[in-house]
């Protein structure tokens, strides 16, 4: 572990919950590296986060959206089945997949979008990978009557059709990108293209903990109710907290809502399951802290995967939603300093998972949080009966069945 | 005096603004852009501008888009880049070159190395895109200390007092991103250009170069009039891609684009 004062987001506190400082760094990772155009934006963004945060009314009005049209606090379900299959700790089962939208990515976008109504800006961008964020970001915009695009991967768009499908009927315009491998990085490059084109109305409404400061500070608090939930429901349950908590990692902003809560928690062992693709030696793969090295790209400075001369390389996963080079500055900073662990499952294993708990459970997961139960499977069995994994199932994968049956040889 | 004050000094006596065009190094090859950037002073460059290839070039349209991709797949890197810049001042010691690029090629190429490479190649100023002020003390020091001009950019968004902060220690030029937006999309009016440059005078003594969406002689000379340096860049690019056959330069490649040079030199010269 190294604890340097650079590691540190602020000398002053012991907490690791109090990140990120005043430039927007959590250690070295983080900041601001946006072209000029955008940077009075990033400041008035932050004015109008800071001026929401302090501002009863604005948690009151979240706190209504949530409860009533997002559908929280979402359960802890006892994974008996699946505990007793395995053999080992017992599993809980973080229920993110009931969100309206089915997914985690509404608690942010919730959020966001009345900063943004706060902000008087009538036009939203999003970027999405797998979908979910776009499905959400679009929701929202029906909702309260703002003109919507989306910016997704032309591959992205071949494999998620589903989600394509839902975005068009909430009214949002949806943009396939051709550039790269059109996947969620190229989507991202896109969608910062239209926002630096269209300041003065266009609210760019970020899907993960990544991208300029204030957006993973942000984007983090939002989803952040997922660990405080998790927090009352297992000391209910359990009387105790949970030994371990796992999540699935693309950009990672579940992982974040569930992690921070628990920061300063030692004893609460925390683990970031990145996208192996075809095994993280294989070159084919999503996993950013394992395989990547730190640099700059969207807005922030984290680990990414990049070749020697810092051209980034394509990533690649079996799920839309892991596929990308970087991942959230916060978490690069946990890796460094030794707080969270960060480990690869590949998409055979994921596949794997995501049959177990369909079987187990009657819960069809995400492929991404399929990443996250693959890597429950490995620990599970080796811990004692009396301890205790928690896993956020952040999204349900209803989307993800025509992917799953082309990888098992049917024909849907 | 470095070769951009000396440039801009002498552009002054004659009572014009500069040309600034604008080339991504390895497109198509090296060998091309290389003759291009060697032909450029005697059909009418001021200043030359090169853009370092990136996978991600989040602040470019289209044409630079690929204009870049072209550039990775010949081999570009940025030592190539260094590598360029050295043959070119093995003719001309007197044209100020500036690369305009993304920092991650330069982040992992090491901050203090590259800017010592870059000025021992013959480089004068570096534009980095995604690098605004308040992450400039990456690059600073080491660019001072390699007499390395690091080119502030301001645009439409920047506020009067904005633009105090930023330009309080600029060296070189300004490079004013005269619309909001991408490369090579929109253009900004004289009459917007006439609003915005009196300012940017306000907070800086430093010429004012105006890029982002100046394309035909016309706005070239308007720009060069109304700032010190006109930028062209997506237009040139777009020209040298119609010369292209399968991705590769033909003979017409260089002359085409030289052609277009001399045009809007003309211009800026009239």
């Amino acid at each position: 572990m190294t604890n340097t004062s650079s590691s540190q987001p602020s000398p002053l506190s012991n907490s690791l919950r109090s990140g990120p400082d005043d430039r927007g760094r959590f250690g070295i990772f983080g900041g601001r590296f946006v072209a000029e155009t955008l940077m009075p934006l990033l400041f008035e963004l932050d004015e109008a986060y800071r001026a929401a945060q302090a501002d009863p009314a604005f948690r009151e009005e979240l706190d209504y959206y949530l409860k009533d049209y997002v559908g929280r606090p979402s359960p802890l379900w006892f994974a008996r089945h699946l505990t007793e299959e395995l053999g080992g700790a017992k599993v809980y089962f973080k229920r993110e997949e009931l969100n309206h939208t089915g997914s985690h990515k509404l608690n942010n976008v919730m959020g966001q979008i009345l900063v943004a109504r706060r902000m008087g800006k009538t036009r939203i961008v999003a970027e999405t990978g797998a979908g979910q964020h776009g499905v959400a970001t679009a929701t929202v915009c029906a909702l309260f009557g703002l003109k919507c695009t989306i910016y997704m991967g032309a591959t992205d768009v071949e494999r998620q059709k589903p989600n394509v499908f839902r975005m068009h009927l909430l009214g949002a315009e949806v943009k396939p990108v051709t550039a790269g491998a059109g996947t969620l990085k190229d989507a991202m490059n896109e969608a910062m293209r239209d926002w630096v084109a269209n300041v003065a109305d266009t609210y760019f409404l970020v899907g993960t903990v990544a991208g300029p400061h204030p957006y993973p500070e942000m984007v983090r608090d939002f989803q952040s109710v997922i660990g405080v939930e998790v927090k009352e429901q297992i000391t209910q349950a359990e009387g105790r907290l949970p030994d371990v908590i796992v999540a699935a990692i693309g950009g990672g902003s579940n992982a974040m809502g569930i992690f921070h809560p628990f920061l300063d928690d030692a004893s609460v062992r925390l683990i970031g399951v990145e996208a192996a693709g075809h095994g993280l030696d294989s070159g084919k793969t999503a996993a950013s802290i394992s395989r990547g090295r730190p640099g700059v790209l969207h807005g922030n400075r984290t680990y990414l995967l990049q070749d020697k001369h810092g051209q980034i390389e394509e990533a690649h996963s079996i799920s839309a939603g892991l596929d990308y080079p970087g991942i959230g500055p916060e978490h690069s900073w946990l890796n460094d300093i030794g707080r969270a662990e960060y480990v690869g499952v590949t998409d055979d294993e994921a596949l794997e998972a995501f049959q177990v708990c369909t079987r187990t459970e009657g819960i069809i997961p995400a492929l991404e949080c399929a990443h996250g139960l693959a890597h429950v499977m490995k620990i599970a069995p080796t811990m004692a009966k009396n301890q205790i994994i928690v896993l956020n199932v952040s999204g349900r994968g209803d989307k993800d069945i025509f992917t799953v049956a082309h990888h098992l040889g049917v024909k849907l | 005096m470095s070769r951009i004050q000396t440039r801009f000094a002498a552009l002054k006596k004659e009572g014009r603004g500069a040309l600034i065009p604008y080339l991504q190094a390895c497109d198509p090859d090296y060998d091309t852009s290389l003759e291009l950037l060697r032909a450029m002073p005697a059909a009418g460059a001021d200043l030359i501008e090169i853009g370092v290839p990136f996978s991600d070039p989040s602040a470019d349209g289209p044409t630079i888009q690929a204009a870049a991709l072209r550039g990775l797949k010949a081999g570009a890197t940025l030592g190539l880049v260094l590598q360029m810049v050295r043959a070119f001042r093995e003719t001309d010691n007197e044209t100020p070159i500036v690369l305009m690029g993304y920092l991650n090629p330069i982040d992992s190429y090491g901050p203090a190395e590259f800017c010592f490479d870059a000025a021992q190649a013959g480089v004068d100023g570096i534009i980095v895109v995604d690098m605004p002020t308040e992450e400039a003390d990456l690059l600073d020091a080491h660019a001072r200390e390699a007499g390395l001009d690091i080119i502030s950019l301001v645009a439409p968004t920047t506020s009067n007092s904005r633009l105090f902060h930023v330009l309080r220690d600029a060296t070189g030029f300004v490079y004013y991103v005269s619309i909001t937006g991408i490369t090579g999309t929109n253009s900004a009016s004289a009459a917007d250009l006439e609003k915005a440059l009196p300012r940017i005078r306000e907070a800086t003594d430093l010429p004012v170069a105006i890029g982002f969406g100046i394309s035909t002689p016309e706005q070239a000379r308007t720009a060069s009039r109304i700032g010190d340096a006109a930028v062209v860049a997506s237009a040139l690019i777009k020209t040298m891609a119609g010369t292209l056959e399968d991705g590769h330069a033909t003979e017409r490649t260089v002359p085409a684009v030289l052609l277009q040079l001399e045009a809007l030199a003309a211009a800026v010269r009239a």
